[in-house]
Parts: structure tokens; sequence; C-alpha cells
């Protein structure tokens, strides 16, 4: 159970590359590891409380109407997230802003609730959006990394900005005049940047 | 007859489970928002006045800053669209500085709000875009968590730049700008050259009569 919500989530089922759910973030968002970094931990944790939160009231929900009764679920999780953020948390706010109440509308949160949570015990609820978040996140940290890169010449600047002062060192600049590839920061970069990612894993996969 | 009952007691039934969900999460939802609004509203005055203090130095005033304002009413100076507050910094009830909020509806993409601190005499004192939209990694070098360039216009005033000197370099100005974001870097400085105009004309009613 455990073994196979990794697999699941990380690479069989990745959200990011295999089942392309809850691209509308992925794409917008990845202009830089930091960014990619900071969303996928959010919706990680989100699709963690919202699966390991339903799975125990499956029983309650009646069948007709669980849409609507997940999505209120999930709205409400996610502005006590914002909320809690704000209040505790005012860096990491500001630097997420609106992608936070944008996660409700992230629809590999509610597919993961829709198609594992509501048919499956807390315990492997909770793992699959742990992994299923994780695989996410991992796809935002490299397609930003990609971008970033290309984009910018730089890898994990900004971190400062996020996790505090003291990872203010840790931004790397390759290059000492790049006048940056803009396309890779556009959105068409984010396309083509996710393009060949998914190529990759097909690759990969094709090769076994 | 048995069938209609049936069916309205399903209805019945997700009706009211729908409606103890949306009490219960509404609960949860008052009672957080309850827990943390008094911290974000805090957390939001004082981010206020440390955002004040990048367009005027502390040693400027002595007054009670954030509660010592002037409400200006939408013009075609600031654009502003409802009221909004101009701060006013007194040192020993002496006018030293003002605070204006000024924005560019010219940006890139959408508006850019600007933040300029403006000295009794008219120079600017600090500039600060405080919020924007405009491309990551090309237009938002007018963010100072980005790079510098919005420091300069510190010093500028509308005496000592011309009217045609507040443009960008492209359009025979004064001010740089990064090439391949000039629409950017053309809107802000004019917003800013709003922001004095404004000051100009309305000086005498924020006191100060110099």
């Amino acid at each position: 159970m455990f073994k196979e919500a990794v697999i699941d989530g990380l690479w069989k089922q990745n959200p990011g590359t295999i089942q392309l759910l809850g691209l509308c973030p992925t794409l917008a968002i990845t202009t830089s590891v930091i960014n990619g970094l900071s969303l996928g931990l959010a919706t990680m944790f989100v699709m963690i409380i919202a699966n390991s939160s339903i799975s125990p009231i499956r029983r309650f929900v009646p069948d007709e109407v669980r849409v609507p009764i997940f999505i209120l679920v999930i709205a409400a999780l996610v502005t006590v997230v914002d909320l809690s953020i704000h209040a505790f948390a005012e860096p990491l706010y500001k630097a997420l802003g609106i992608f936070i109440p944008l996660i409700v509308t992230n629809c590999i949160v509610l597919a993961r609730v829709e198609s594992f949570a509501s048919k499956n015990p807390t315990l492997p609820s909770f793992f699959d959006g742990l992994f299923m978040g994780l695989g996410l996140c991992f796809v935002l940290i490299i397609l930003g990394g990609m971008r970033e890169f290309l984009g910018q010449g730089t890898l994990f600047s900004g971190f400062d900005l996020v996790f505090g002062q003291s990872l203010s060192g840790i931004g790397i600049n390759f290059f000492d005049q790049y006048s940056g590839f803009l396309l890779a920061i556009l959105p068409p970069g984010a396309f083509l940047g996710l393009a060949l990612l998914i190529a990759l894993v097909n690759w990969i996969d094709q090769k076994d | 007859m048995n069938d209609f009952i049936k069916k309205n007691k399903i209805v019945g039934r997700t009706v009211l489970v729908m409606i103890i969900f949306g009490i219960i999460f509404s609960t949860i939802l008052e009672f957080v928002h309850n827990k943390t609004n008094p911290i974000i509203l805090k957390s939001e005055a004082e981010a206020k006045e440390r955002l004040l203090l990048q367009v005027i130095s502390k040693d400027l005033y002595n007054n009670d800053l954030i509660n010592s304002f002037i409400d200006i009413k939408p013009n075609q100076r600031l654009k502003n669209r409802e009221m909004i507050k101009g701060y006013v910094a007194r040192n020993n009830n002496e006018v030293t500085a003002v605070i204006l909020e000024t924005r560019a509806p010219d940006g890139y993409s959408g508006e850019i709000k600007i933040l300029v601190g403006i000295d009794k005499n008219g120079n600017i004192l600090g500039t600060r875009v405080i919020k924007h939209q405009e491309t990551p990694g090309l237009g938002d070098y007018i963010d100072i968590a980005k790079s510098n360039w919005i420091n300069i216009f510190t010093f500028s005033s509308l005496e000592n730049t011309s009217q045609s000197e507040w443009a960008v370099k492209k359009d025979q100005g004064k001010f740089d700008y990064i090439s391949g974001a000039t629409i950017t870097a053309r809107a802000v400085t004019k917003a800013i050259n709003e922001a004095l105009n404004y000051f100009k004309e309305n000086k005498l009613k924020m006191g100060i009569n110099v």
C-alpha cells in the first residue's frame, strides 16, 4: 500500500507528467525553482489534508452530491490554510499571494479526492495525497529549474524571500552577462518545457 | 405514489446532508477567521509602516505617521478610482514630507501601484512599486526585490528635471530603462511625474507653503 502510493505518485501516475491534471498552475507559476517549490509544497499540503479529511467522512456523503460537498470541504480547507499562512507566516504569504486560494480550482486535488479518498480508508488516502502532491511538487521544481536556468541564467534565486535571509547565498548565477532567453520565461516556455519533460518520461518508460 | 415519496425522501436527505456540511464548515471558517483576523490586521499595519519607511527616512518625522493622513479624492493625476490616503510626515508639527500613492494604468500587463515620498521642497525622497503584474524576469525589474532600478528617481524634482526630461532615455528623457521592457519603465516614469505634479498643485492643502 505504501510502496504502491510512492511508485504511483512519483512516477507511474505522476500528476504532472502522466495524469496531466492541475496543469494551470504547473504552467503559470514555474518561472523559477522557488516559485515551483512554494506552490508545490502548498498544493501537497492541501492534498494531504483534503484526502485525509474526506476519507473518514466518505460514508456520510450521498453519491448524488459528492462533488459539491468535496468542493465545499476543499474550499474550506484551503481558506483555513490561506488565513493561517497570512497570520503566521507573512513572508511566505507575500511570496505565494494569489496562488494559495487558486489551489481550490486545481483539479488534481478534486481528482484525488474523487478517485481515491472517497473509496479508500484514511491511511492509504493520506499516503496518496502525500505522494501525489510530492510527485507534482517534483515536476514543478524541475520545470521551474529548466525555465529559470534558460530564462535568467540562475538557479535557486529568491529562496531568501520565502524561507528567510539565512538562505540568501543559495542562489547561483551561471553567467556574468546573460541577457536571458525570454521564451523560457513566457508562457510558451512552459508548454515547451512540459512537453520535453513528458517526452523524456515516455522515453524512459519505453526503454524498459 | 410510493415512488414519489421515495424520491422525495432521497432529495430531502441529500439537502439535509448538504446543509449540515455547510453549517459545519462555515463554523470552522468563522472560528479560524476570528482567530487569525486580529493578527492579520496587526501585521498589515506593521507592513504598511515598513513600506512607508522605504520611501522616507525615520529621522524626518516624529509624529504618528500611520494616523497622519489626508484623504485624496479620485483625480486624473494620481489615477485613483476611490478615496486614498496621502501620509503627511511632521517633525515638531512642521510638515517635512508627504507620501503619495500613484498609479500607472498603462503598464505592460495591468496597473502598477507606486508609492512616492516627496520632501516639502518637491524633491523625491524615495519610490517603491507596491503592486504590479509585469512579466517575471522582464518587466519586474521595477520591483525593489528584483533590482535597484526604481531608485533612479531619488532626488529628482520638477525643478531639476524639465517636463520633457521626465521620460525614459528612448523618448529623449533622462531616465534609464531596460531594453525589452520599455513600456513598463515608461509607465512608471509618467506616473511618478504625475505624482510630483499633484504635489505641486495641492501642497497648500497638505500644509506646505514654501
